[in-house]
């Protein structure tokens, strides 16, 4: 097959960038692990409302400074509705949905999955920048789905502080 | 005269007709999101209407012109009438009355499902019965003209498939392929759901199933966008093609490369491994390559027909090009965008960047300028060619078309512009109204959607152009004795002959094993795992 030498080399420059595109996407996945949330769990979606980790959502801070936000998404909202956490530390979003798909994006971060009822989104993320963020749905879940929105506030001084040793405590 | 003119012409009103209806919507979409207060604007009707758009553009008006197109294409460069006109008409009755079925379920709001109508969002069943029923008249018109090329490859042994019938056919290839996904999600899953038969579905197994389906989509719409690109424009520009054998490659790399990629639309979905998702995200860079050959070859042949009337500088042939012809000029601004829109599909489905655009605006912004500007513009501009010489009929309203392409082009690029940038700043798309309750962060989205309205009433101008002129041609357009539709020679006869690339059973086989690999196994482990089904929802 006979190929002119200018389209030789623009196939060979696309073949090069496109080893690049490969190349970085397997340098920062295997060598620096970064994954997008593909978490494999699934739950009854029926009993979302009375599970024991599900029906009582919230934020728990653990010893280490690092919490875990157990959360509802639903027609048409978030629960809890506002959630605090702490500044630069390991964060990690268990979130379900009682009825049909919808999206848990907090806006201007890279904190975005999707919620399939019948199946647990997990994953886990920082923040940097300390203050308050918005919450939103970016799946479309009904007629309520653009006034379906939570609050994300990242503390600057962490309860995290109980974890450490009391003032005045032994050296 | 082509003798299946009425046919084409009949499958071509289908989708202009569509297309009208769907850019109405539109341009009301699009004031929506500023958050102009129309006198008909509800919550109920722009959701809904999010859906016609959607329907009607991306399965009803593609399809049709494809299903035209491709008619047009077996008969002229195959040079013998279509093989099963009567299976073609009924595919075209049971298309039509599909697409009757699911407008119908839509405009009565029990639709309101969106095109991806993921459950458990619960629609009327008319509505997947109607889909369904697209689905099933093109593949009448698949069977159709891949029997008119066997047909003729019988009666010419020795002759080289044509070009353009090659990419048609390659596209029949992913088509059949793709659809396997979405018939197995609404006939097995979804309408005996939607009707009560069974009380729950599994809505992961209706995402793989759908993505199975909902990218391979893009390229049973680029395929005969490229067949116009390599085959077409370059004549029409009155030049030639740069290289046939590079077109034949691209096309067969789609065929291989256009299925296994679905999960890329699910990077951040639950209840799939990481592992698949990376594997569909690097089959899907491949795809890039077969559209940078096309960039090349396609830009080298308008620079065949710039250098033939005369110029001789390095640039000066974009000059001489028939920048006042709409169907060259439509073609010249869709590839500009899809070069744009091509680097940010990359961006899409690079697995970690993906978690910065998901759902948000950025991907609206991004597919209007594929499906919504390659794929779209170009048919636009193609049917300027096609309906004169379909109807025998001149072109009315001259003006209008040659200003279309380029309303659309400054349209297009306010609209995509902003909504690429209001997407990073983190707007999700498909809201009816973008002001959460007056956050401060959703405010920096206001000039963005300002300008994504203004966008919206150049391409609605535009768009109401293109179907004035359609209209006006065929209702009252000067009879003529009409021009033949004509391809463009290769610039180097049958150099290069790489018969291999013709081996269409080879081809469509090794596909098909790349989809199985893709899919069986993921599939099996899905089915495999302890699964809670949803029943239906119908918040709407």
């Amino acid at each position: 097959m006979h190929v002119d030498l200018y389209e030789r080399i623009w196939m060979g420059a696309a073949g090069a960038i496109i080893v690049v595109f490969l190349a970085s996407m397997g340098y920062t996945t295997l060598g620096r692990a970064v994954q997008p949330p593909s978490h494999v769990e699934t739950i009854d979606p029926a009993s979302v409302r009375s599970d024991a980790e599900f029906g009582a959502p919230g934020v728990t801070v653990h010893e280490d400074g690092s919490a875990t936000v157990v959360m509802q998404a639903f027609m048409f909202g978030f629960l809890p509705n506002e959630i605090r956490v702490p500044r630069g530390r390991d964060v990690t979003f268990r979130i379900t949905s009682p009825d049909v798909i919808h999206g848990f994006q907090i806006v201007q971060t890279n904190a975005n999955a999707m919620v399939v009822p019948g199946y647990v989104s997990q994953f886990t993320t920082r923040f940097d920048r300390a203050g308050e963020y918005l919450i939103v749905c970016n799946e479309y879940c009904g007629l309520g789905h653009h006034v379906m929105q939570g609050t994300l506030i990242v503390e600057d001084r962490p309860p995290l502080l109980r974890a450490l040793p009391p003032e005045g405590g032994a050296p | 005269m082509i003798q299946s003119r009425k046919l084409a012409l009949a499958n071509l009103w289908v989708a202009i007709g569509a297309f009208a209806v769907a850019s109405a919507m539109a341009f009301m979409q699009s004031l929506s999101r500023a958050d102009l207060d129309l006198p008909f604007r509800t919550v109920r009707m722009y959701y809904l209407s999010v859906t016609a758009h959607g329907v009607l553009m991306a399965i009803v008006f593609t399809t049709f012109f494809i299903m035209g197109f491709g008619y047009v294409v077996a008969e002229r460069a195959l040079g013998r009438p279509v093989v099963g006109r009567r299976l073609a008409w009924a595919s075209w009755w049971v298309a039509l009355i599909g697409t009757a079925l699911a407008t119908w379920a839509i405009l009565r709001g029990e639709a309101t499902v969106l095109y991806t109508f993921y459950p458990p969002l619960m629609a009327h069943p008319l509505f997947y019965v109607g889909t369904a029923l697209v689905v099933v008249g093109s593949w009448g018109w698949c069977w159709v003209v891949a029997r008119t090329w066997h047909v003729w490859k019988k009666e010419s042994p020795g002759v080289r498939t044509p070009l353009p019938v090659h990419g048609m056919l390659a596209s029949i290839i992913i088509w059949v392929l793709a659809t396997i996904g979405v018939a197995a999600e609404v006939l097995v899953l979804l309408i005996p759901w939607s009707v009560g038969l069974v009380d729950t579905v599994d809505p992961m197994l209706a995402r793989i199933l759908f993505w199975w389906f909902g990218h391979p989509l893009v390229y049973f719409w680029l395929l005969p966008t490229y067949v116009i690109w390599y085959t077409m424009t370059p004549r029409i520009a009155g030049g030639k093609l740069f290289s046939d054998p590079l077109a034949r490659l691209a096309f067969v790399m789609l065929i291989l490369l256009a299925t296994p990629v679905g999960f890329h639309h699910q990077l951040v979905d639950p209840g799939v491994e990481a592992g698949w998702k990376l594997f569909h995200t690097f089959n899907t860079q491949l795809v890039l390559f077969p559209s940078f050959v096309t960039a090349f070859t396609v830009i080298a042949s308008f620079e065949i027909a710039g250098r033939k009337k005369g110029a001789r500088g390095l640039f000066d042939w974009i000059e001489e090009l028939p920048w006042g012809e709409p169907a060259f000029s439509s073609v010249a601004l869709a590839m500009l965008m899809f070069a744009v829109g091509g680097f940010g599909g990359a961006i899409n489905a690079a697995y970690g960047m993906n978690a910065v655009v998901h759902n948000t605006a950025w991907i609206q912004g991004h597919f209007h300028l594929t499906v919504g500007t390659a794929v779209a513009l170009t048919f636009m501009g193609t049917s300027y060619y096609l309906m004169p010489r379909l109807l025998g009929r001149e072109l009315e309203l001259t003006l209008l078309a040659r200003i279309q392409p380029y309303l659309w082009f400054g349209g297009m690029l306010l609209f995509s512009i902003s909504n690429h940038l209001t997407g990073l700043a983190g707007m999700p798309r498909r809201v009816f109204d973008a002001s959460y309750a007056g956050s401060e962060i959703a405010r920096q989205w206001v000039a963005g959607t300002g300008i994504s309205a203004v966008g919206g009433i150049f391409l609605f101008i535009s768009a109401t152009c293109w179907v004035a002129v359609m209209f006006g041609t065929g209702l009252a357009g000067r009879r003529i004795e009409p021009d033949p539709i004509e391809f463009a020679e290769p610039l180097e006869g049958e150099n290069g002959k790489a018969p291999i690339l013709d081996r269409f059973g080879l081809w469509a086989t090794v596909a098909a094993v790349l989809v199985v690999l893709a899919y069986a196994w993921p599939i099996a482990q899905h089915l495999s795992m302890e699964r809670f089904g949803s029943p239906g929802f119908t918040p709407f």
